[in-house]
This record gives structure tokens, C-alpha cells and sequence, in this order.
């Protein structure tokens, strides 16, 4: 084990699986030379050189694009959207095309493709540098849709997203990328794609999130256990495919749900999670469930971010409305 | 052939020492952890200047990046004001206020290109004699907006002018990464409109492109695509270190031909500027780029700020989170 933050993590993955797998090729915008404007990337193109570590025109669509053709000639394409909100301009090839690979071609070809990009606010970004648009994503058949809420994961899911032979979008929190810092194993660490985890124990009520706001959750569950309150935290870790089992042991386990996530509360993949809960654990609520959530506006700019992120206070404030129903 | 008087070539000069000063200005303050993000000016000053002074502030549109706001002084105070506002994250920022033909900042790169495109469609519709200039960059012009814009332009002949600032980067990715054509310019071929090249670090070319293509685009014959070919002479942003990929030997080239110190020669060469004027255009830059902080600093920014504007009427639920926002205010939850 060594303490990494998660931006070192999915760095070291990177690193391993393309020494592991000469196929793996890396592009994007400034993800070469200059290391990606986060450094994710860094040193993979002085090791791995430019044949595989591609600094690409500054075009999401023709990143998005090219790595369906790269997947068809055998390659797996780990393609970088330097912001999700950019992702937009991929639209067209993410959900019309990478996304029915498989299925427009009957399963002829594999379209093993990662689309890695860091999303979620907190840090004072210009616009659509923050949007969570996870939910969107979601609701494209044929993604799957990775977020993890800790370094270790993050470097265990990228291996698996990497070698899955579907396409995965990678979602990575802006603020964990420095923020979060955690205990990752050395060597090959693989997180199955689909497998939720428990991040605190409890059995008053479960908090289900993901990404950031798992760190969030966790910090809710840790202030109301000082008040004797055991407050579970489910960490979804990829919303498609989804841990369904988990949810529904969960819920079971604690009768009391409250849902929190940072995108748009309209159509926001928090509406799937309550759909879920409802259909697999109805009979076990002893309360309604709870959406916390952003509001109806786009991800706001710098000075209004704090009021639109859900925060400690505002999770908190849910899970004592859910806990004082009768 | 039209040059600029000796009176445009001199506010030029001002705007451009302006806009340079106030843009070290803003990045001192960034490092100081005032203001946002700051992408410095340094080495755009003659293309962007001479450009907004081959306009007519009172009929033309100008279609931003990101970069530009500085220079464009020319279409009024508001601009600056609103720039810092925008800067520091309040969300006026957005709104620059009329008639002033300047639309907000661009993030999402090139999307302001059919932007401007439908604006200028949307003008000869109307019998509005304006043009409408669109900045965007080397590295844009790899997106798929700028090349169905072009296309678009070219069909309908709007009377748009895409001005190409070429500072040979687009963060780290230099322009030979970017394309393979001899040219920016060269791309106009595919929409079947002129496409001109020029210094950008010359005012006097600059100004001449803008005014020949807009005399071009009044006159009914549409678009123009400009390449004004510069250096970026400072980081990226705030946020970039760009001692990590620009060769330094290039860079130091490039300060040779640092478009402020250019012009500035040539214009003390004629008797038109001095060292005195130049440091009362520094110091009135400072004192404007102070002012519009202390105004966004202290402007005032309501409690539910944050879900105003987005639709003209609250949906129901909308109304409920305006409560329920209002609520968490005031710590009443
Ligand atoms: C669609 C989109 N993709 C990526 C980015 C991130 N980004 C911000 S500036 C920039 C480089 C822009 O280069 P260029 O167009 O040449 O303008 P310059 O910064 O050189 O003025 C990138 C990649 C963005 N803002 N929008
Ligand atoms: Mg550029």
C-alpha cells in the first residue's frame, strides 16, 4: 500500500496498463507532452512514446470518433475529454456511435474504449469545466459509466475499464484529484466494473452516492455518529452497470434512503436510484426516500458554486428530515 | 488599400497598453488569490485592437473567445467592467449590457463561430447594414464548429469575418499538431471564401484585413477568413506552466517582436507618443482595472442568485427549490 491522491493513482494506472497491454493507446487534448493540463498522463509519452501517446487536434469529436475506428483495427483507445462538459462536442460519436459499436455491427467488433474525463465543481473552474452529466450518460445504452470516490478505486477501475471489451466513460472529481488521498495496493489492483462498496458501516439509513459526493456522505455519517446516529454510505462506484443487489441490501438493512448527487435534480441519474429502490426494496422503507441533489440551473459560475454543490449541511439536513419520519 | 489615420494608429497604441497593463494587472491579482483564472493578453494586443478599430462599435458584432475582452475598449467601458465581474465568478458577468455588440466570453471552443454565422444570417434578414467579427483560435479551428460555420457562411454569404488568431499554441499543442495545411487561411478554400493571411503583430495589416473584408461583407459578397499570425507571449492561463513546452529560443524571438514595442517605435519615430504618454496610459489602465474590481467586489449578488435567469418563469419545481434554496440562506432548513 502506499498513500497516492487520486490523480497519482489513475496516473500509475495508466502507466501499468499500457505496459501491460501494447494495444492501450492514449490521445487527447495536450495529454502528451505537456502531461495533460492535469498531469494524469504525465510521463506516459517520454516512456511510452508519440506512436502511443497521441496529442491530438483540439476536437473532441474526432477524439471520440477516431477511437471507434482504433478500436476496430485492434487497438484499445484510452482517449482523454480534458473537461466532460467538452464532452458535448462528442456527443454525436460518444452516444450515436462508440456507444452502438457492438450493437450496429452485431458483435462483430469489440469497441474497448475508454473515455476518461474529470467532471464535478468545487475548484473555481470557467464554464462547463464542472458539469455532472453522468445521468446523460447513463441513459445511453451500450456506456458503461464509472465514477470512482477514492484513489484506490480509481486505479482499480481504470485497470478494468481499460480491459473491458465495452465502451466505459471514466468520470473523475476535479476535487478528488488532489483532494482525496487514500491507502492504494501496489502492483495489479482490479476493481470489477458493477461492484458497489460499502464506505461506512450503519444501519439507521444509507446514504447512496458517488464520485465526490461519497466524500461528502462519509463526512455526514462521520459528524452524526457523534450523535449516536449510524449513517451507511453505499459508494456506487459505476452507475451502468449497476450494483442492484447492493442497493437492495442496503436499503433492507436500513429501511431509510437518501440519495445525493451533484448534477441537475431533473432527470438526474438520482431519479434511477429511487426507481430502483422502489421496485426492489418497497416493503422494507419505513420512510420516503430523499433526493439531494443540484438545482435546475446549469452548473453555475465561480461565486454561486457553493450554494449549488449539496454539501455537509444539505445531506445532513436530508437525512434528519428522513430519520424523523414516524 | 486604407490605412489607419494617425489618430486611429494612436488610440490604438493607447488600447493596446492598456490592455497589456491590465492584464498583468489581473494576473498579479490572480496570484494573489483575488480573481479567477486569468489568460494573459500579452502578444495579441495589435490583432485584436486593430481589428475592433476596423469596426463600427455602433452596427458591428463582435463575437468573442476569451481572450479578447481587454482590447476591445473600443466598444465602450461596459466591457472592462464586465470582464472583471465575469472574472471573479459573479454571475452579471454574463451579461453585457446593451446596445453594446459584444457577446459574453466563449468557453466551449468554436461554438461561437455558427454563432456568429446565424447572427449575421440574422441581420441581412433584417436589414441591419452591421458585420459581425468572430475571434477564435489556431487550436478551435480543429473543431468541427468552425468548419460547418465556414460552410454555412459561405453558402449564405453572411457578412461575417472569422478572424483566426493564430499565437501558434493551443495550450501545449502547437499549430503543426493542430494541422497539416500550409495555412489557416488556406481553409477558407473549402468554404469558397477569401482567405487572407496577415502580421499580426502589425496593426496596420491587421486593420486593412478587417476593413477590406468588411467593405467586402457590407457590399453583399459575404465572409472573410483572416489568419492573423502572432505569439502567444505568456502562459496560457493562470493555470499553465509553459516553461514545460515552449522552446525557450522561440519565445525569445518572438519578444523581438513584441507588437506593443513595434508599434510604440514607430509612433515615437513620428513625433506621436513618449515616454510621458505612456506612463499616463499605464496608470489610467491601472486605475480603470482597480475600479472595475472594487465595482464586482462589491457588487451585490442576491440570496437565490443562483436560479434566476436560467428559464423565464419558474417551473413548480423550480419555485420549491427557490424555497427550499432560500431556506438553506437563511439557515432555516
Ligand atoms: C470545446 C473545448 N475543448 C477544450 C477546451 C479546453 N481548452 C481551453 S483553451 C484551450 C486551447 C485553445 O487554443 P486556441 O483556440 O488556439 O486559443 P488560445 O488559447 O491560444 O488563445 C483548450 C484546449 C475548451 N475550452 N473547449
Ligand atoms: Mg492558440
Amino acid at each position: 500500500m502506499t498513500e497516492l491522491n487520486m490523480l497519482e493513482a489513475i496516473n500509475e494506472s495508466l502507466h501499468a496498463e499500457m505496459a501491460r497491454d501494447e494495444r492501450v493507446v492514449v490521445l487527447g487534448e495536450d495529454v502528451g507532452r505537456n502531461g495533460g493540463v492535469f498531469r494524469a498522463t504525465e510521463g506516459l509519452y517520454e516512456k511510452f512514446g508519440e506512436r502511443r501517446v497521441y496529442d491530438s487536434p483540439l476536437s473532441e469529436g474526432v477524439i471520440a470518433g477516431a477511437t471507434v475506428g482504433l478500436a476496430i483495427a485492434g487497438l484499445v483507445p484510452v482517449a482523454e475529454m480534458q473537461f466532460l462538459g467538452f464532452a458535448y462536442q462528442a456527443m454525436h460519436q460518444i452516444a450515436g456511435q462508440v456507444a452502438r459499436l457492438r450493437y450496429r455491427t452485431q458483435g462483430r467488433f469489440d469497441p474497448a474504449i475508454t473515455i476518461r474525463a474529470p467532471f464535478g465543481g468545487g475548484v473555481r473552474t470557467p464554464e462547463l469545466h464542472s458539469d455532472s452529466l453522468e445521468g446523460q450518460l447513463a441513459n445511453i445504452a451500450g456506456l458503461k459509466v464509472v465514477a470512482p470516490a477514492t484513489a484506490a478505486d480509481a486505479k482499480g477501475l481504470l485497470a478494468s475499464a481499460i480491459r473491458d471489451p465495452d465502451p466505459v466513460m471514466f468520470l473523475e472529481p476535479l476535487r478528488g484529484y488532489r483532494g482525496i488521498r487514500d491507502e492504494v495496493p501496489e502492483g495489479e489492483h482490479l476493481v470489477p466494473l458493477g461492484s458497489a462498496r460499502t464506505a461506512r458501516p450503519g444501519d439507521d439509513l444509507v446514504i447512496i452516492a458517488w464520485s465526490h459526493q461519497v466524500e461528502m456522505a462519509c463526512r455526514v455519517s462521520d459528524r452524526l455518529a457523534g450523535e449516536g446516529l449510524s449513517i451507511r454510505v453505499l459508494d456506487l462506484r459505476s452507475l451502468v452497470p449497476l450494483d442492484v443487489a447492493a442497493i437492495a441490501e442496503a436499503v433492507d438493512a436500513c429501511g431509510r434512503v437518501v440519495v445525493s448527487e451533484e448534477a441537475v435534480q431533473t432527470g438526474g441519474f438520482g431519479g434511477e436510484i429511487v426507481a430502483t429502490v422502489v421496485e426492489e426494496s418497497f416493503w422494507s422503507l419505513e420512510a420516503p426516500v430523499v433526493r439531494v441533489s443540484g438545482y435546475d440551473v446549469p452548473y453555475p459560475v465561480g461565486m454561486l458554486e457553493d450554494r449549488y454543490i449539496p454539501d455537509e449541511d444539505r445531506i445532513a439536513a436530508a437525512v434528519r428530515r428522513v430519520l424523523e419520519v414516524a | 488599400m486604407t490605412r489607419p489615420s494617425d489618430g486611429q494608429r494612436r488610440q490604438m497604441l493607447v488600447d493596446m497598453v492598456s490592455a497589456r497593463t491590465q492584464s498583468q494587472r489581473m494576473w498579479n491579482l490572480q496570484r494573489q488569490g483575488q480573481i479567477g483564472t486569468v489568460a494573459p493578453i500579452d502578444g495579441h494586443e495589435a490583432t485584436i485592437v486593430a481589428a475592433a478599430h476596423a469596426l463600427d462599435p455602433a452596427h458591428d458584432w463582435v463575437v468573442p473567445q476569451y481572450r479578447e475582452p481587454l482590447a476591445l475598449r473600443r466598444y465602450g467601458p461596459e466591457v472592462l467592467e464586465q470582464f472583471l465581474l465575469y472574472n471573479i465568478g459573479h454571475p452579471a458577468g454574463g451579461h453585457i449590457p446593451a446596445p453594446i455588440r459584444v457577446l459574453p466570453n466563449q468557453i466551449s471552443l468554436a461554438t461561437q463561430l455558427p454563432h456568429a454565422v446565424g447572427l449575421a444570417w440574422g441581420m441581412t434578414l433584417q436589414d441591419d447594414p452591421g458585420v459581425v467579427l468572430a475571434f477564435f483560435g489556431d487550436g478551435s479551428s480543429s473543431q468541427g464548429d468552425f468548419y460547418e460555420a465556414g460552410n454555412l457562411a459561405g453558402v449564405l454569404k453572411a457578412p461575417v469575418i472569422f478572424l483566426c488568431v493564430n499565437n501558434q499554441w493551443a495550450i501545449s499543442t502547437p499549430v503543426h499538431l493542430q494541422t497539416a495545411a500550409e495555412s489557416f487561411a488556406a481553409k477558407a478554400a473549402a468554404f469558397g471564401i477569401p482567405g487572407v493571411k496577415v502580421d499580426g503583430n502589425d496593426v496596420d495589416a491587421v486593420y486593412e484585413a478587417v476593413h477590406g473584408a468588411r467593405e467586402r461583407a457590407r457590399s453583399g459578397l459575404g465572409a472573410t477568413l483572416i489568419e492573423a499570425a502572432l505569439y502567444r507571449l505568456g502562459a496560457h492561463t493562470t493555470a499553465d506552466d509553459p516553461t514545460r513546452y515552449v522552446p525557450a529560443e522561440d519565445l525569445a524571438a518572438a519578444r523581438r517582436n513584441d507588437p506593443i514595442a513595434i508599434l510604440r517605435s514607430r509612433l515615437e519615430a513620428e513625433g506621436l507618443w513618449d515616454a510621458a504618454t505612456q506612463s499616463e496610459v499605464e496608470s489610467a489602465a491601472l486605475t480603470a482595472v482597480d475600479a472595475a474590481h472594487e465595482r464586482a467586489r462589491t457588487m451585490p449578488l442576491a440570496p437565490d442568485a443562483l436560479l434566476d435567469h436560467c428559464v423565464s418563469e419558474d417551473s413548480p419545481r423550480l419555485a420549491r427549490q427557490r424555497l427550499a434554496l432560500l431556506a438553506e440562506v437563511e439557515g432555516t432548513r
